[in-house]
C-alpha cells in the first residue's frame, strides 16, 4: 500500500506530539478497563449467582440460626432437586488482616447444589472420611502456599475461642475463570460436634437447587408458607437477589467511583480526539499539495482517517497491555476487600472500541474538511 | 532580569482554547483526588469519632468486632465491679449492650440494607457524652419503643419520628431521634436490649459488648489488668476510639486504592495534557522565544518564565477543581462496612489541608508537564527562529 | 571609515578579520563565509547586498552575537566575541547590540510600551528612570501617541518603529538591520529609511544593514557586496550579480 510511508513519515514528524496523542490514548484505556474491571468485582457475586439456586434464612435475621430439621422438609417441596446447608464460621488466620470466607458445609448434598465447585474425587474422598479435613479454593491456597496435605489452624471467634486445626485434604477450581476461588470450607459433622449446645443442630442458611429456574417463585412462596407461624420463620430467595442486597448496599461507592471514572474517561478521548483534529488542520496546506499533485479527494480523507486511528489504536493497544500488567496488582492490594480483579476479553474489545471509534470521530471531521477544501484555498493557508 | 510576568499572563489568555484543555485536566484530576481522599477521611472519621478516649470496650477475647463477640451476664456483673469506671449516682456507667443485624430499606434503592440494631442500657447517654437526643425522647425500657440515629432516620426508610416498624418478631415505636455528632452511631438504631434479644429469639442473658466510661482516660490500663488476669472472664479490652479506628482500616484501604489508582491514572493524562499545551505554546511561540533571547534574555529566564506560564495554568487547574468538589463536603452517602457486616452512613469531609494537598499536586504536575517544553523553548536555535516565517 | 582587506587599525569600532562559516545540511558541508575581513567605525552606515544564499544574514547573526563562526575573530568595542561563553554572550549582546528584523518581532501580546521596554528590563533601571528611556525612544520614532497599543492596532510601518524605539532604548553600541523594510510598501519603507538616516544623522548610531533593494543600500554610506563568502566594496563585479542580488 503505497500511502504506508506517507502515513507513518507524517505521524513521526513531530514525534514528542505523536508520543503524548498516543499516550493520552493509552491512558484513557488503562482507566476504563480499571473500572470495567472494578464494576466487574463490585457485582461479582450478582454474576456467580445460579440461575437455580434458592437461599433460604431465617426471617427475623441473617444471623440467626435454623433448626437443621428443616433441610428434609424443604427437600420434600416438589421442584427442589437438592438441598444443602452453610454456616459462616468466621475464623481468623494467623492475622484478621488474612480475611477469607470459611464456610461450614454439608458434604453429602454441598456437591449437587454447587456443581460448578470441582473437586477431584480422590481429594473430595479423603474429604469425606476426614472429620478435620478441609478443602480450599484454588486462589486461597495460592495465596497463602497451601498444599494438600498442610494443617491450617484457624482460631474462631463466634464459637468460643479456641483455635480449630484442618486438614488440607483437597483444593477446588471452577470453570469459569471469574468464579469465587476464595472459599474455605469445612465439614458440618465436625463444627457440630464442638460447638456450644445452644448452635448444635442447627444451619445458618439453607441453598436449594431447583428442577427448573421457572420455579423460582413457586417454590420460595411454598417453602416460607411451610415454615409460616413457627418459631423460625424463613425468608427464600434466588441467589442472584440475595446477591444484589450486598451489591446494592456497595451501591454508592461504586455509583461514586464509575460516575467519576465514566466522565475522565470521555473527556480524556474528547482531549485526545481535539488534539488530533488541530493537527489535522494544521497540515492543510500540504494536503493542498497533495491534492495539487494529483491525489484523488478521497485519499486525502483516507491519508488523514488512517493516520487518526492509527494513534488510537496504538494508544488503545498499549493502554490495555498497561492495563493488563497494572491491574493484577491492584487486585493483591485489595484481597480480601474486594473479589479478584479480573479482565474479560468482552471488557478489552469494548475499550478498544471506544478508542477507535474516537480516533475515527477526531480524523473524520477534519478529514472531511481537507477532502472538500479547494486546492487553490489549501495553498495559500499558512 | 525577568521576562515579565505579564507576558505570561496575556499570553495565556491569548491562547485560552489551548490552555484549556491542560487546565480541565489538572481541574478532573484534582477534583478526584480530593474527592476520593474526603470519601476516605468521612468513613474513618465518621468510625474514629463514634468512640471516645475514657471510654473502654469490652468484648469476648479474641473477638474481631462486636458482631462476633459474646459477654454473659454473670461476666457482665464482675465487669462492672472492675477498678477505673466511673460511678454515677445509680451505679456504674457501663452499658451492657446486644448488636443484632436488622435488614431494613434504603430509601434510594428500595432493598434491604444490614443495618446495625443495638440494645443499650438505660443510662446509655450518661456513657456516650457526644449523643444527645434531638427530636422526641429517649425510649422508655421494658417498652417497644426504639430512638434512630438521625442518619439512620434519613438513609432507610421507615424510621421516621411516630412511625411503627417491625424488628424481629415484635413492633417497635419510633419514639426519638438522637445526634451522635457525625459518628457511626448516626446510622443506627437503639432499644431495650432485653426485649430485642427477645424479639430475636437470643438468650436474654448474652450481651455483645459492654462499654464502660473511665474515671480518666489513663483509668484504662487498671481496668485492662484487672480484667485480662481474672481467671472468670475472658475478654479484651480496648480504648473504645481505638476500636474504632481498626473498624475503618479495611474500607478506608479500598477507597484509598481505588481511588489513589484513578486519580494517579488522570494525574499522567493531566501531565500529558499540560505537555502538550505547552509544547504547543512554545512552538506557536517561537519567533518571540527567540526575540526575546536575542534582546537578551539568557536561557534561565525563558524556562523560568514557561515553568511560571505551566503552574499559572496548573494552578488555576487545582483551584478550579477543588471549588467544583467543594459542594460535595458534608454530602452523605453509605455503604456496607466489611468488618462490621453493616450499613454504615457517613460524609464527605474535605478539610483546608486536603484542599492545600490538592493544589500543590496541581502545581507539581504543572512543573511535570512544564518543564521539557521550558527547556525546549530555551534551547531553541535563535538565528532560524528569527526569521521563520 | 570601512574596509574590507583585514587592513584597518585598531581604532575600529567592530574589527572582523578571517571569518569562516561553514554549515552541515543533510550530510553536505556549504562553506558561506570564507576568511571574511571587515572594519567598521563609530558613525558608519554600511549596507550589505548579495544574491540569496550568499551569507548576508550568517553573517549579520554572526556580528551580533546570535551564532558562532567556524573559524575567525569579532571584536567589537574592544571585546572579542567569538570566544564569550553562551551566558556572556547573551549579557553582551544585550548591552552592545540593537536589532531591527524584517518581520518586525514584537510580541503581540505586549503594548508598544512595554516591548520598547523588554530590553531595559535586563538592566538595573529603575521603574521610572525606564519610563524616561522607552519615551525617549518613542518619541525618537515618532510615536509618543500610540504607546499603549497592541502592534496588531499598528500599521506595518509603524510597528517597524516600534522595532526600532526597541532597537534604540538601551543605547546599544551599534544597530543590525535584516531588510528593515522588506514587508513595508515604498511609503512607509521611505519614511523607516528616513528615520534611520536620523539615527546615524543626528544621533551619531552605527548601522550595518542587510537588504537586497539597492534603492535602500543607496541611503547609506557605504554598500559592500557578499560574493563567494567575502566582502566587496563598491559596485557588483557584474550586472548578473545585481539581478542575482535583488532575489535576496
Amino acid at each position: 500500500m503505497k500511502f504506508r510511508k506517507l502515513i507513518f513519515a507524517n505521524l513521526f514528524r513531530k514525534k514528542i506530539r505523536l508520543i503524548l496523542t498516543v499516550g493520552s490514548f493509552a491512558i484513557a484505556l488503562v482507566l476504563f478497563t480499571f473500572l470495567a474491571v472494578v464494576k466487574s468485582a463490585f457485582n461479582r457475586g450478582v454474576e456467580l449467582a445460579g440461575a437455580d439456586r434458592l437461599i433460604v434464612v431465617d426471617r427475623v435475621g441473617l444471623m440467626n440460626l435454623m433448626p437443621i430439621s428443616y433441610a428434609d422438609k424443604i427437600a420434600a417441596i416438589p421442584g427442589v432437586k437438592a438441598v444443602t446447608h452453610d454456616h459462616w464460621f468466621g475464623g481468623v488466620y494467623q492475622d484478621e488482616k488474612n480475611f477469607f470466607p470459611q464456610f461450614v458445609i454439608d458434604v453429602e448434598n454441598h456437591r449437587k447444589v454447587y456443581p460448578e465447585f470441582i473437586v477431584p474425587d480422590v481429594q473430595w474422598n479423603t474429604f469425606v472420611k476426614d472429620r478435620q479435613g478441609a478443602i480450599a479454593g484454588a486462589k486461597l491456597a495460592e495465596r497463602f502456599h497451601w498444599k494438600v496435605g498442610d494443617r491450617i489452624p484457624i482460631k474462631t471467634t463466634l464459637y468460643g475461642g479456641a483455635t480449630w486445626e484442618f486438614n488440607l485434604d483437597g483444593i477446588y477450581h471452577t470453570e469459569k475463570p471469574d468464579g469465587d476461588q476464595g472459599q474455605f470450607w469445612l465439614q458440618w459433622k465436625y463444627f457440630d460436634e464442638n460447638v456450644p449446645s445452644v448452635i448444635k443442630s442447627t444451619a445458618g442458611w439453607y441453598i436449594l437447587r431447583l428442577e427448573s429456574p421457572d420455579d423460582a417463585v413457586r417454590v420460595a412462596k411454598a417453602i416460607d408458607e411451610k415454615f409460616a407461624n413457627s418459631p423460625h420463620e424463613t425468608k427464600t430467595e434466588t441467589e442472584s437477589a440475595f446477591a444484589s442486597y450486598f451489591a446494592k448496599q456497595f451501591g454508592n461507592i461504586e455509583f461514586l467511583i464509575l460516575t467519576i471514572g465514566g466522565v475522565v474517561f470521555f473527556t480524556l478521548l474528547l482531549v485526545t480526539g481535539n488534539t488530533v483534529a488541530i493537527s489535522v488542520r494544521e497540515r492543510t496546506s500540504e494536503l493542498g499539495v497533495l491534492k495539487a499533485i494529483g491525489f484523488t479527494d478521497r485519499s486525502v480523507l483516507f491519508l488523514v482517517l488512517a493516520e487518526s486511528l492509527a494513534i488510537a489504536s496504538f494508544g488503545g493497544v498499549l493502554g490495555l497491555a498497561l492495563a493488563i500488567l497494572t491491574i493484577p496488582g491492584i487486585s493483591a492490594a485489595v484481597t480480601g476487600l474486594l473479589p479478584p480483579l479480573l479482565l474479560s476479553k468482552p471488557m478489552l474489545l469494548l475499550g478498544l472500541g471506544f478508542a477507535l471509534l474516537v480516533g475515527a470521530a477526531s480524523g473524520l471531521l477534519p478529514g472531511i474538511g481537507a477532502m472538500r477544501m479547494r486546492v487553490v484555498n489549501a495553498l495559500r493557508r499558512a | 532580569m525577568a521576562i515579565p510576568l505579564t507576558y505570561n499572563f496575556r499570553s495565556v489568555k491569548a491562547r485560552w482554547t489551548s490552555a484549556i484543555v491542560a487546565v480541565v485536566g489538572i481541574a478532573g484530576t484534582v477534583g478526584v483526588f480530593v474527592a476520593m481522599l474526603s470519601l476516605a477521611k468521612g468513613f474513618r472519621a465518621t468510625l474514629v469519632s463514634s468512640g471516645s478516649p475514657d471510654n473502654a470496650l469490652i468484648v469476648r477475647g479474641g473477638a474481631t468486632s462486636e458482631m462476633t463477640s459474646g459477654v454473659g451476664l454473670d461476666s457482665v456483673k464482675i465487669i462492672q465491679d472492675a477498678p477505673g469506671i466511673a460511678r454515677g449516682p445509680n451505679g456504674p456507667l457501663v452499658t451492657a449492650e446486644a448488636v443484632l443485624m436488622a435488614p431494613i430499606p434504603l430509601r434510594s434503592t428500595g432493598t434491604d440494607a444490614n443495618v446495625e440494631v443495638r440494645g443499650v442500657s438505660p443510662n446509655v447517654l450518661e456513657i456516650r457524652k457526644g449523643v444527645r437526643i434531638v427530636q422526641g425522647r429517649m425510649f422508655s425500657p421494658g417498652l417497644a419503643e426504639i430512638v434512630v440515629g438521625k442518619n439512620a432516620n434519613t438513609t432507610y426508610s421507615g424510621l421516621t419520628l411516630g412511625n411503627t416498624i417491625g424488628l424481629g418478631t415484635m413492633q417497635w415505636k419510633v419514639v426519638g431521634v438522637f445526634d451522635a455528632g457525625g459518628s457511626a452511631f448516626d446510622s443506627e438504631v437503639w432499644g431495650d436490649p432485653h426485649l430485642l434479644t427477645a424479639a430475636y429469639n437470643r438468650p436474654d442473658t448474652f450481651f455483645q459488648s459492654v462499654t464502660a466510661h473511665l474515671t480518666s482516660p489513663e483509668a484504662l490500663t487498671p481496668l485492662k489488668d484487672a480484667l485480662t488476669t481474672d481467671p472468670r472472664l475472658n475478654v479484651d479490652v480496648t480504648r473504645e476510639i481505638d476500636y474504632y479506628a481498626k473498624q475503618s482500616t479495611r474500607m478506608t484501604t479500598l477507597i484509598t486504592t481505588l481511588g489513589g489508582f484513578v486519580a494517579f491514572v488522570m494525574a499522567i493524562g493531566a501531565v500529558f495534557g499540560a505537555l502538550n499545551t505547552m509544547y504547543s505554546a512554545v512552538a506557536d511561540r517561537g519567533r518571540e522565544i527567540a526575540t526575546m533571547r536575542a534582546l537578551g534574555f539568557g536561557g534561565p529566564s525563558v524556562v523560568f518564565s514557561f515553568l511560571i506560564e505551566a503552574l499559572l495554568i496548573s494552578f488555576v487547574g487545582g483551584l478550579l477543581g477543588c471549588l467544583a468538589v467543594l459542594r460535595l463536603n458534608g454530602v452523605t452517602t453509605s455503604t456496607i462496612n466489611f468488618q462490621t457486616f453493616s450499613n454504615l452512613a457517613f460524609a464527605f469531609k474535605i478539610t483546608p489541608s486536603l484542599l492545600v494537598e490538592g493544589v500543590f499536586f496541581a502545581l507539581v504536575m504543572g512543573v511535570l508537564g512544564g518543564f521539557f517544553p521550558a527547556v525546549r523553548a530555551a534551547r531553541l536555535p535563535v538565528a532560524t527562529a528569527l526569521r521563520e516565517l | 571609515m570601512v574596509r574590507v582587506d583585514g587592513n584597518g587599525g585598531t581604532q575600529s569600532l567592530v574589527r572582523v578579520r578571517g571569518l569562516n562559516k561553514t554549515y552541515s545540511r543533510g550530510g553536505e558541508k556549504i562553506q558561506v563565509l570564507q576568511g571574511l575581513n571587515l572594519d567598521v567605525d563609530q558613525g558608519d552606515f554600511v549596507a550589505f547586498m548579495g544574491p540569496s544564499g550568499s551569507g548576508k544574514t550568517t553573517l549579520l547573526n554572526l556580528l551580533g552575537g546570535l551564532d558562532v563562526p567556524s573559524a575567525g575573530s569579532i571584536t567589537v568595542a574592544g571585546d572579542e566575541i567569538t570566544h564569550m561563553s553562551g551566558s556572556k554572550l547573551t549579557q553582551w549582546r544585550a548591552r552592545h547590540v540593537g536589532f531591527i528584523f524584517q518581520m518586525y518581532n514584537l510580541i503581540p501580546v505586549l503594548t508598544a510600551y512595554q516591548n520598547v521596554e523588554l530590553p531595559l528590563l535586563l538592566t538595573k533601571l529603575s521603574g521610572s528612570d525606564r519610563r524616561k528611556h522607552v519615551e525617549t525612544a518613542l518619541a525618537v520614532v515618532g510615536l509618543a501617541d500610540r504607546v499603549d497599543h497592541y502592534p496588531r492596532q499598528l500599521s506595518g510601518g509603524q510597528e517597524q518603529r516600534v522595532t526600532i524605539a526597541r532597537a534604540i532604548v538601551s543605547d546599544p553600541t551599534f544597530l543590525l538591520c535584516d531588510e528593515p523594510t522588506g514587508d513595508l510598501d515604498r511609503k512607509s519603507a521611505d519614511e523607516i529609511m528616513a528615520l534611520i538616516e536620523e539615527l546615524v544623522g543626528k544621533y551619531g548610531k552605527t548601522v550595518l544593514m542587510v537588504t537586497h533593494d539597492p534603492v535602500v543600500a543607496a541611503r547609506a554610506h557605504t554598500t559592500l557586496h557578499l560574493e563567494k563568502g567575502l566582502l566587496v566594496e563598491g559596485k557588483a563585479s557584474s550586472p548578473q550579480s545585481v539581478l542575482a542580488g535583488g532575489a535576496a
